[in-house]
C-alpha cells in the first residue's frame, strides 16, 4: 500500500516501512528557468543599456555553472529501489521537461526580436544568437528526455522541441543508433582517445544525420512506406523547423539567416560537447559471438554535481541512463565506482575546447579506471593517434602484439 | 509456446499477435522472423536472444 503527500514517499512493505523524500523536488524548476536564459541578457541589457550585459547568459553557462557545481558540491543520494515506481508515476516530475518545450520556443522568439528590434552592432546580435543557441542546446537535453519514453505525447513533444534548433533527427539516431553503439569505433557519437573536440565534431554531426536516416529508412521500408513520406519522424520535426524559422525570416528580415545559422550550430554544439565527455575514451570489448558486450556503468563518465544536473535532467547520471534508458530523471541513480568527472558538463565543456588540457586531464584519469588499468587493447583510441598514444601509455613499436592485460 | 516476450530491461512487450504497428511488423509476425540482430525497439539495450517469453 502507497501512501503519498507533496514530498514523502511511504512504501510498505514486509521489512518495515520505506520511506523518501525528494530534496531535489523543487530544485528540478531550475530546468525550466536554464530555457530562458536569454532573457536574462536581454533583461539586463532593457534594464542597464550597454549591449555588453547580452554576454550575461555565456557569463552563466560558463563561469558561474562551473563555479556552483565547484562549490555545491556533489550530491550521491540515490532513492530506495522500492521507491522508484512511486517516482516514475508523479506527474509533477512528468510535468517540467514538457512545461520547458514552448520555454525553448520563447527564447528563439525572444532573442530574435531582440535583435532586429534593438540597435545593436553586431556582436550584440551574435550574444543574442549564441545564448538563444545555448538555451536550445538544452532544448536537444529536453528532447533527449522526452523522447526516451514510452507516451506518445512525450515522444511528438520531443520532434517538436528538437524543432527549435533545426535537429529533429535526434531522437532516432540516438535511441536506435547511439544506445545500441555507444562505446565502440562504430558509434560516431562516442568519442575516442586522442580525438579533439574538433575532430570528433566532423565525425559526430554528419555520422548522426547518416545513421538516424538509414535507422527511419530501414523502419519505413519494412512498413512500404516511402522515406520521403510524412511517416517519417525526422521530416515531422524538419516541417516544423522549416515553419519557424521561415516565419521568422519573414517577421524579422535577412539578418535572421546568419542569426538562425549561429543558432542553431550552437545548440547542434552544446550537444556535440555533452556527447564528446560522455563517453570519452571507453570500449565495450566484442565477445565471441561477434557482438559487443552489454553496456556496463563503466562504459559511461559520470558527474553527481548538483548545479548541472538540476538543469540537465540528471543527464550526467549517465550510467544509469544507459543501463536504463527509458528511466525518467528523477529516478536515475549514482554508481560507485563508475567513471567520475571533475566538474559538471559546464565545466567540462570549456576544457574539452583546448583539447591539450582536456587530454592532459582526461587522458591518465581514462588510463587508471579500474577495468583498464592501463590497458590499451580496452580504450577506444584514434587510430591515427594510436601510435603516439601506445607510445606515450603503452608499449612503443609492438601495437599489434599488446598483451591482453596491464600494458608496462 | 508464449505469444508475447519481453525486454528484461524496459519491459517492452512483443505481441506476435499484434505485431509492432510503428515498427512495421505484422499483425502475426512470429517472434523467430525478426532479424537476429534485432534490438528493443523503446531501449536498444537489448538483443532478441535477451527477450523472455512471458504471459
Amino acid at each position: 500500500m502507497a501512501k503519498q503527500n507533496m514530498k514523502t514517499y511511504t512504501l510498505a512493505t514486509d521489512a518495515g516501512d520505506i520511506s523518501y523524500i525528494d530534496t531535489k523536488r523543487y530544485l528540478w524548476m531550475a530546468s525550466l528557468a536554464y530555457a530562458l536564459i536569454p532573457f536574462l541578457g536581454i533583461g539586463t541589457h532593457a534594464l542597464f543599456g550597454h549591449q555588453a550585459w547580452l554576454a550575461l547568459p555565456l557569463f552563466v553557462a560558463y563561469v558561474v555553472g562551473p563555479v556552483l557545481d565547484w562549490w555545491l558540491g556533489e550530491d550521491e543520494n540515490n532513492p530506495p529501489e522500492e521507491i522508484v515506481p512511486l517516482l516514475e508515476a508523479d506527474s509533477y516530475y512528468r510535468l517540467l521537461p514538457v512545461l520547458t518545450v514552448p520555454l525553448h520556443f520563447a527564447s528563439l522568439i525572444g532573442a530574435a526580436y531582440w535583435a532586429s528590434t534593438q540597435a545593436l552592432s553586431w556582436w550584440g546580435v551574435l550574444l543574442l544568437a549564441i545564448s538563444a543557441g545555448i538555451a536550445n542546446g538544452l532544448g536537444i537535453n529536453t528532447g533527449h528526455e522526452l523522447g526516451h519514453k514510452k507516451t506518445q505525447l512525450e515522444r511528438n513533444l520531443a520532434k517538436i522541441v528538437l524543432a527549435v534548433p533545426a535537429y529533429g533527427h535526434f531522437s532516432i539516431e540516438h535511441n536506435r543508433g547511439h544506445h545500441r553503439d555507444v562505446a565502440t569505433p562504430e558509434d560516431p557519437a562516442s568519442s575516442r582517445m586522442g580525438e579533439s573536440i574538433y575532430k570528433f565534431a566532423r565525425r559526430e554531426i554528419p555520422g548522426a544525420f547518416r545513421r538516424a536516416w538509414a535507422v527511419e529508412d530501414e523502419r519505413l521500408t519494412r512498413k512500404g512506406v516511402s522515406v520521403l513520406s510524412w511517416e517519417n519522424e525526422i521530416l515531422q520535426s524538419y516541417a516544423v523547423t522549416f515553419v519557424l524559422q521561415i516565419a521568422l525570416i519573414a517577421t524579422f528580415g535577412w539578418m535572421m539567416i546568419p542569426f538562425l545559422a549561429i543558432h542553431n550550430f550552437l545548440a547542434w554544439w552544446q550537444l556535440t560537447s555533452a556527447n564528446y565527455i560522455e563517453h570519452y575514451g571507453l570500449l565495450r570489448q566484442k565477445e565471441p559471438n561477434g557482438r559487443y558486450e552489454r553496456c556496463q556503468p563503466y562504459h559511461s563518465w559520470n558527474s553527481n554535481h548538483k548545479y548541472t544536473n538540476l538543469v540537465l535532467f540528471h543527464l550526467e547520471r549517465h550510467s544509469d541512463h544507459h543501463a536504463h534508458p527509458t528511466r525518467r530523471y528523477q529516478s536515475l541513480r549514482n554508481f560507485k565506482d563508475v567513471p567520475r568527472l571533475p566538474n559538471g558538463y559546464n565545466g567540462m565543456f570549456p576544457l574539452a575546447y583546448v583539447p591539450s588540457l582536456w587530454f592532459r586531464v582526461m587522458d591518465p584519469r581514462l588510463m587508471a579506471l579500474p577495468h583498464i588499468d592501463g590497458d590499451m587493447t580496452r580504450i577506444n583510441i584514434d587510430p591515427e593517434k594510436k601510435e603516439a598514444l601506445y607510445a606515450k601509455y603503452g608499449v612503443a613499436g609492438h601495437i599489434e602484439n599488446i598483451p591482453a592485460t596491464k600494458a608496462v | 509456446m508464449s505469444s508475447v516476450y519481453e525486454c528484461p530491461c524496459c519491459g517492452y512487450r512483443y505481441h506476435q499477435d499484434l505485431g509492432d504497428e510503428h515498427e512495421g511488423l505484422a499483425p502475426g509476425t512470429s517472434f523467430s522472423e525478426l532479424p537476429e540482430d534485432w534490438v528493443c525497439p523503446d531501449c536498444s539495450v537489448r538483443y532478441k536472444e535477451d527477450f523472455q517469453p512471458t504471459n
